[in-house]
């Protein structure tokens, strides 16, 4: 059995490498690179998994983004995907986590069928691991997040679901969309025949219009939540250095610090 | 669609219940709730939102009762025994439809982080996800801005005319930059909040409130997931939020072994053992001991760091507890930044002799008063 397979990827700014300028609040994004989101890599894994398994399925890629994202879309392609496409106009800006899974359900709707939709769980710049389960809410279809186990036998799936303390094991039937967790497996690097054929395969970049979204449900404008105000955390100021020679004295003079104020 | 601003009404606090155990950020979220609705119009009440099967949620009325709800509802079927995405977010779409509450709060657990995205998208209303503070109050939240940011306040004052709504604060790009968001337009406002952030109110098993019971419209074929077991992890639970002292190690342990001193030193103190991001990326501990914004966040009495550099995505986790205590070789870590005892040293030396010194503390500072 072959599988038709949609991944929902991001492209993020490594918040590792990010700085704030605490005078304005604001991020540096300068010199920062972009990569594909970790979850999405964990998707975009097991979707390539299952084409190894089943020869003939195919992986479509989307993602939401300005034009550059189609730098992370060319990495999904060197990795394995067969097709790429980037939702991308001004009317789809600003988005927050509903107004953006309106427009990729749209995106989904006119890709066609799929079988399951992988996404990674959350995105690092965000962290609001709500576009997955929005998505399946407006195509009406099934979600497990938190996925850290997966198989599927003909149209049933089954997963492992990782919870805080421990796990589910879940059945269900294709359609379904699915969140990966970093659990779920290795993702592959690109290989050089893949980076060669990513170079020649053109990716579709569809605006608002050619997704037939309604302009009223995309874009900051639309979107429920507003930023109200951002800002950085003030630094906590440092406290004291233990006073001390040895060891010995560091440890007994820490003690007495933490007994003295009581906090032991 | 949207509902009627004019309609709405009360908190409502989500009270996430496995196996007929509540989890401790439903009584957290309680404790919330109640502070919020007092800063609300005069009879704004907290309501615990209970859902599964009757055996399981019936009991747990009380307990939301004794930790300040002013009503409960619950919404009990067989086939809410487990937790499923679909039955879930019918029965709860459902009540809010109906019964119209201002506010809803959710747990921001691996449940409540499934639940509300889906329940949000169905009542086309905002959701803010993993905030870490909540403002109804114009006054506390200038102040909050002032004491802990470096957020320009100039312009907001009592009177803004957003000081109504519920501003819902929250850390992104991995704690590099907080955001306070608002819902204006639709209601409910929805947010999930991070476990171990808020206060839970002190246990009086005496307070009681209404309890109403919610009559469910579900069928099994309304369920398309089926959920066919549940396996708690056999490896070592780590309650890192409810911990009051955490002695947690990082990279500068230098390999796994390091953390048989942490954990020695943990037992030791009556401590639980956590750790950086770096450890648990190195193979060295499991994610559940992970401290940190893509970790667990904690706020013990006391926070050992050992050997923990403090990257800014650590510290997003940790620099809310009472008491941090730092001890790393690198006397330009930034983990000195927010260290209250900061020692500069070797921790395979020093920490030994803190295990060796503890039980003599009150000793010890007898004899520096001397």
């Amino acid at each position: 059995m072959a599988y038709k397979i949609i991944v929902c990827a991001k492209q993020v700014p490594d918040t590792n490498e990010i700085k704030t300028n605490p005078e304005t609040g604001t991020l540096i994004r300068d010199g920062v690179p972009s990569i594909l989101n970790n979850d999405d890599a964990n998707a975009l894994e097991e979707a390539l998994k299952l084409k190894d398994a089943y020869p003939g399925t195919t992986i479509t890629v989307i993602t939401m983004g300005p034009p550059q994202a189609t730098e992370m879309l060319q990495e999904c392609l060197a990795m394995g995907a067969d097709d790429a496409i980037l939702l991308s106009d001004r009317a789809l800006g600003g988005s927050d986590t509903w107004a953006t899974s309106n427009a990729i359900a749209a995106g989904i709707e006119k890709v066609g069928e799929y079988d399951i939709i992988f996404a990674g769980r959350q995105a690092i710049d965000g962290d609001t691991a709500q576009v997955g389960p929005q998505i399946a809410e407006k195509l009406g279809i099934p979600q497990v997040s938190y996925v850290k186990e997966f198989e599927i036998d003909g149209k049933e799936v089954t997963v492992k679901r990782a919870l805080e303390d421990g796990y589910e094991v879940i059945k269900l039937q294709t359609p379904c969309l699915l969140t990966a967790i970093k659990e779920l497996n290795t993702p592959r690097y690109m290989y050089i025949k893949g980076i060669y054929k990513a170079m020649k395969h053109d990716i579709k970049v569809w605006n608002a219009a050619d997704i037939g979204v309604d302009l009223t449900t995309v874009g900051l404008k639309a979107s429920p939540t507003n930023v109200f105000k951002s800002f950085t955390p003030k630094p906590k100021g440092a406290g004291q250095k233990v006073a001390g020679d040895t060891d010995k004295e560091l440890a007994i003079n820490l003690l007495v610090g933490l007994k003295e104020k009581n906090i032991i | 669609m949207a509902i009627n601003f004019d309609d709405v009404k009360n908190i409502w606090v989500f009270a996430e219940q496995r196996h007929g155990k509540l989890m401790n950020v439903a009584l957290e979220l309680i404790g919330e709730g109640y502070r919020l609705s007092r800063e609300m119009p005069e009879g704004t009440k907290v309501c615990g939102i209970l859902i599964g099967a009757e055996e399981d949620v019936k009991p747990l009325e009380a307990e939301l009762f004794a930790y300040g709800a002013d009503e409960v509802y619950t919404l009990a079927s067989p086939l809410l025994k487990n937790y499923t995405t679909d039955g879930y977010t019918k029965v709860l779409f459902d009540a809010i439809e109906d019964i119209k509450p201002e506010i809803v709060i959710f747990g921001a657990t691996h449940i409540g982080r499934d639940l509300a995205p889906r329940v949000a998208a169905r009542l086309n209303t905002g959701l803010t996800a993993d905030c870490t503070r909540l403002d109804i109050d114009m006054v506390n939240y200038i102040n909050f801005l002032e004491a802990k940011t470096t957020c320009n306040t100039k312009g907001l004052t009592p009177d803004d005319p957003k000081k109504a709504l519920l501003k819902q604060t929250r850390p992104a790009f991995g704690g590099n930059l907080m955001a306070t968001i608002i819902t204006p337009r639709t209601r409910p406002t929805m947010s999930t909040v991070r476990p171990g952030v808020m206060k839970k109110r002190e246990k009086d098993p005496s307070h009681t409130g209404t309890a109403i019971d919610v009559k469910v419209n579900l069928t099994e074929a309304d369920i398309r997931t089926q959920v066919v077991e549940v396996v708690k992890a056999a490896k070592e639970l780590v309650s890192l939020t409810d911990a009051e002292i955490i002695c947690s190690g990082g990279r500068g342990l230098g390999g796994p072994e390091g953390f048989n001193l942490i954990r020695e030193f943990a037992e030791k103190v009556g401590g639980v053992v956590g750790s950086s991001r770096a450890a648990v990326d190195a193979g060295w501990i499991d994610h559940s001991h992970q401290v940190g914004q893509t970790g667990t966040t904690v706020k013990p009495k006391i926070y050992f760091a050992c050997g923990i550099s403090g990257a800014i995505q650590h510290l997003a986790g940790m620099q809310t507890s009472d008491c941090i205590v730092a001890i790393n070789k690198d006397p330009d870590a930034p983990i000195f930044e927010v260290a209250d005892y900061g020692i500069v040293g070797d921790l395979y030396k020093v920490i030994p002799q803190i295990i060796a010194e503890w039980d003599n503390a009150e000793a010890l500072l007898a004899a520096a008063e001397k």
